[in-house]
């Protein structure tokens, strides 16, 4: 009962349920960490480009969830998580996440077109992807299972002491499913270390916030002792800020922490979904307005007195070269040979 | 080079579309995202994006030109320096650099069938493999007799706390979590004494939450952890079943190997004594249905320490279907830790010549009981203990079936797509010439579990029933 009283108190005073301005953030980063974000963003943006592109072409099948728009939140995270104690489990929208792990864009790439040379070796496409080296445990295709997942990553991190955390990505959608609370119950009532995070990107796939979730997704911890902060997903600098911020009070063994970045992504559910729920409008002032990689950039030039010919057009033409080599190696990997059908179904006992 | 923009699919099913509307002009400059043009495809109208920078240097196909086949060129970009006359026009319509033979999947769906002669073929040495093409072989050879030298007396029960015990002090990994295990001792008292020696650490306390504890417990596998979920009745696993099969079962093939899930879920599975439907249902054909898992049923003790022990040290998902009505009977158990039974081997409990029971759990017993009557009336019956569900021990099953000629399949589920239609299907399969009788099933009535006692016993499997069975395939 004290613990419980002692998390509501911490809750109180943690917790920040305001939405913060992009003004009101006063970032100091340095120009090594700004330059990171803008290539790991535009990495990202460029290879979901891509992947939209071989889909049209008919070298990518199936379902292909992109993540152009979301940039800021996954890169934000990973900028301060610990890359050799963490572990990571999201949805189907987890290329970005994959690329965010410093997993190979190549390898990654030729899974989404089926190649032997994919992660999975072609056995799991776009939503089913894992690197147990980098502790990416999935891309997973059901809506909510991440939360399940990721509470036993964490589960697993603090019966082993290992001091990593889990990083455990949910959209908005996902927020509604039965087994998140089961999760968030366990995960407060047993202080294991994991921040939730989810992903807010308006639309659970076409129902809207509005429409589909009562009340604010960050409070969804409140019952449970779980504090949770509501962050402008479109910002990298409070990405980072409230990133930092949660897991210095998970790495504490307070608990988990929930946080909700607002952000958007700029084309449709998947790649068939004309998005006809929304309007231009919305869509180009979310582009226009708030896009995290051109914010980045206008800092980095107008705060930090960066070229754009110096700094940036490098970084520019390395991305350009990555997912030109990506694609190549994307396309030339051969389809798996037709004994892959059998193996990987259970681990053989000797 | 001028880059063909592409007549892109904008779905799984999509062919072909209209090419609505331009966005943009020749002449215009894009940028990677910058929408382009709209298209109606077979669902909806959509846009298309750039996915390189350049400028749009013609126009190939007219606003609300119709039928454009995907992959058509339907303009032409221009890179820095290039000009309209760098466009060779003649070299449209072009095909995406791919090689057909490889955009066809053809290939891998033709050999899906279930002949042995696949690729790898009479190579295989991969017994799962060849399994999983229906091949019928041998399963690990298993000597029983060496254990039971040295063996001790204790319940079905005690011998599954020993299982979990065992291993636990064998390797830390190992703990056990679910409702009422720790504190209350388990409310079948499976459990019981686990806290005591292992600790709250290990011996874990769930709240009543299937769903969120199943899915918990497959990350913490995939994490390194090697857990033992307990369900209090697999009735109650309804609720985690998709971490059992989209989460525990399918990862590592969609992984391409690298992610295992070693995990045992484990509790009472088929009837108990009038709880009615929603408390007995017997699962063994549910989750027999699913590669990726391995399902095992013990009948007696000595089958409960073993199966389980195997289970906990497999590296794949094993379900252990155990019956609450047997767990507090006493048989022999042997004593030696390494007494693990292979998965995927069955045990013929009783030599016979005239008709072959197969039967698992609880029916066992019943069907071991049913032998005896038989011997009576001069019928000599074999009787099959298939400890494994999956990998269904086929080779066990066919070479009794050679020497009986007949079966008679018992099982506490319903009929439909069941255990013994399994096994029927088997015996067509493989062993046809052998067969001097159809095959009977003895099975749950095809009903809810009713309350009532009379009824109860009437939907569940009875000795005479078998008995009758048997008596029907030997023409009796």
């Amino acid at each position: 009962m004290a613990q419980t009283e002692k998390a509501q108190k911490a809750q109180k005073t943690e917790r920040k349920p305001e939405l913060r301005a992009i003004s009101n953030s006063k970032p100091n980063p340095s120009k090594d960490e700004l330059i990171q974000f803008y290539r790991n963003m535009l990495l990202i943006r460029r290879f979901e480009e891509k992947a939209a592109q071989l889909y049209g072409m008919g070298l990518i099948g199936g379902f292909c969830h992109l993540y152009i728009g979301q940039e800021a939140v996954v890169t934000g995270i990973t900028a301060v998580q610990d890359q050799d104690k963490d572990s990571v489990v999201t949805t189907y929208r987890d290329h970005a996440h994959m690329l965010a792990c410093d997993m190979d864009p190549r390898m990654v790439m030729a899974e989404l077109t089926g190649r032997i040379d994919g992660y999975s070796r072609g056995k799991g496409g776009s939503m089913h992807m894992f690197s147990k080296e980098k502790r990416f445990f999935g891309g997973h295709g059901i809506v909510g299972a991440s939360a399940s997942i990721g509470t036993g990553l964490g589960f697993a991190h603090k019966y082993k002491e290992d001091g990593g955390v889990a990083i455990v990505y949910n959209g908005d959608g996902g927020s509604n499913q039965g087994q998140v609370y089961e999760c968030y119950n366990m995960a407060s009532l047993w202080k294991l270390p994991i921040l939730y995070v989810i992903e807010n990107n308006k639309y659970a796939m076409g129902t809207s916030t509005t429409r589909h979730a009562a009340g604010e997704l960050y409070k969804r911890g409140e019952g449970f002792g779980i504090p949770g902060e509501q962050v402008d997903g479109q910002d990298i600098f409070e990405v980072q800020r409230a990133a930092k911020q949660a897991l210095d009070h998970v790495r504490e063994g307070k608990g988990p922490y929930i946080l909700e970045f607002m952000t958007y992504r700029y084309r449709g559910h998947s790649m068939s979904d004309p998005a006809n729920y929304r309007t231009k409008e919305e869509v180009s002032s979310w582009k226009e307005e708030r896009d995290p990689i051109d914010k980045v950039k206008r800092f980095m030039i107008e705060e930090k007195d960066m070229s754009e010919e110096k700094d940036i057009k490098p970084i520019d033409k390395e991305i350009k070269a990555i997912i030109k080599e990506t694609e190549e190696f994307a396309k030339d990997s051969p389809l798996p040979d037709e004994s892959e059908l059998w193996t990987d179904v259970l681990i053989e006992v000797e | 080079m001028p880059i063909n923009v592409l007549m892109p699919a904008l779905s799984p099913t999509m062919t072909e579309g209209t090419l609505a509307k331009w966005i943009k002009k020749e002449g215009d400059m894009v940028n990677p995202g910058d929408v382009i043009a709209e298209i109606e495809t077979d669902k909806a109208t959509m846009e298309v994006e750039a996915a390189d920078e350049g400028k749009l240097g013609k126009l190939l196909i007219a606003e609300g030109a119709e039928n454009i086949a995907v992959n058509t060129p339907i303009a032409v970009l221009l890179e820095e320096g290039e000009s309209a006359d760098d466009i060779d026009v003649s070299a449209a319509p072009i095909t995406p650099s791919i090689d057909e033979s490889q955009s066809e999947p053809d290939v891998a769906y033709t050999s899906s069938n279930s002949t042995a002669t696949q690729a790898a073929g009479a190579d295989i040495e991969n017994r799962d493999i060849l399994y999983a093409q229906g091949a019928v072989i041998e399963p690990p050879k298993f000597d029983e007799a060496v254990f039971m030298d040295e063996t001790y007396e204790c319940t079905v029960r005690e011998a599954l706390r020993d299982a979990m015990a065992e291993e636990m002090r064998r390797d830390d990994l190992v703990h056990v979590l679910g409702e009422e295990v720790a504190e209350y001792q388990g409310a079948y008292k499976v459990t019981q004494g686990l806290l005591d020696e292992f600790g709250a650490k290990r011996v874990i306390d769930t709240p009543i939450t299937e769903h969120g504890f199943a899915g918990m417990a497959v990350g913490a596998a995939m994490n390194g952890l090697k857990p033992i979920v307990e369900f209090m009745t697999f009735n109650f696993a309804m609720q985690a079943i998709d971490h059992i099969i989209n989460s525990a079962a399918k990862t590592l093939y969609m992984a391409g190997g690298q992610l295992g899930c070693p995990i045992v879920f484990r509790g009472p599975n088929g009837a108990a004594s009038r709880v009615g439907a929603q408390h007995s249902q017997c699962y063994a054909s549910w989750y027999a249905h699913v590669p990726g898992l391995k399902v095992v049923a013990p009948w007696n003790s000595a089958d409960a320490k073993g199966l389980l022990k195997a289970a906990i040290r497999d590296p794949n998902p094993v379900l252990v279907l155990e019956n609450e009505m047997i767990y507090g009977q006493t048989f022999e158990a042997p004593k030696d830790e390494d007494y693990i039974i292979p998965i995927g081997r069955a045990k013929v409990e009783k030599e016979g010549s005239d008709v072959t029971i197969v039967a698992f759990s609880i029916m066992v017993g019943k069907s071991l009981e049913a032998a005896e009557n038989l011997a009576e009336q001069g019928i000599d019956a074999e009787v099959i203990n298939l400890r494994t569900i999956r990998p269904l021990d086929r080779w066990t099953i066919l070479e009794s079936l050679k020497k009986t000629n007949r079966i008679v399949t018992v099982e506490e589920g319903w009929p439909f797509a069941g255990i013994g239609a399994e096994i029927a299907a088997l015996c067509m399969e493989h062993g046809f010439d052998h067969m001097d009788a159809p095959v009977v099933r003895v099975h749950a009535a095809d009903v809810p579990l009713p309350y009532a006692s009379n009824l109860e016993a009437l939907a569940l499997p009875q000795i005479d029933e078998i008995v009758r069975a048997a008596k029907e395939v030997c023409y009796r």
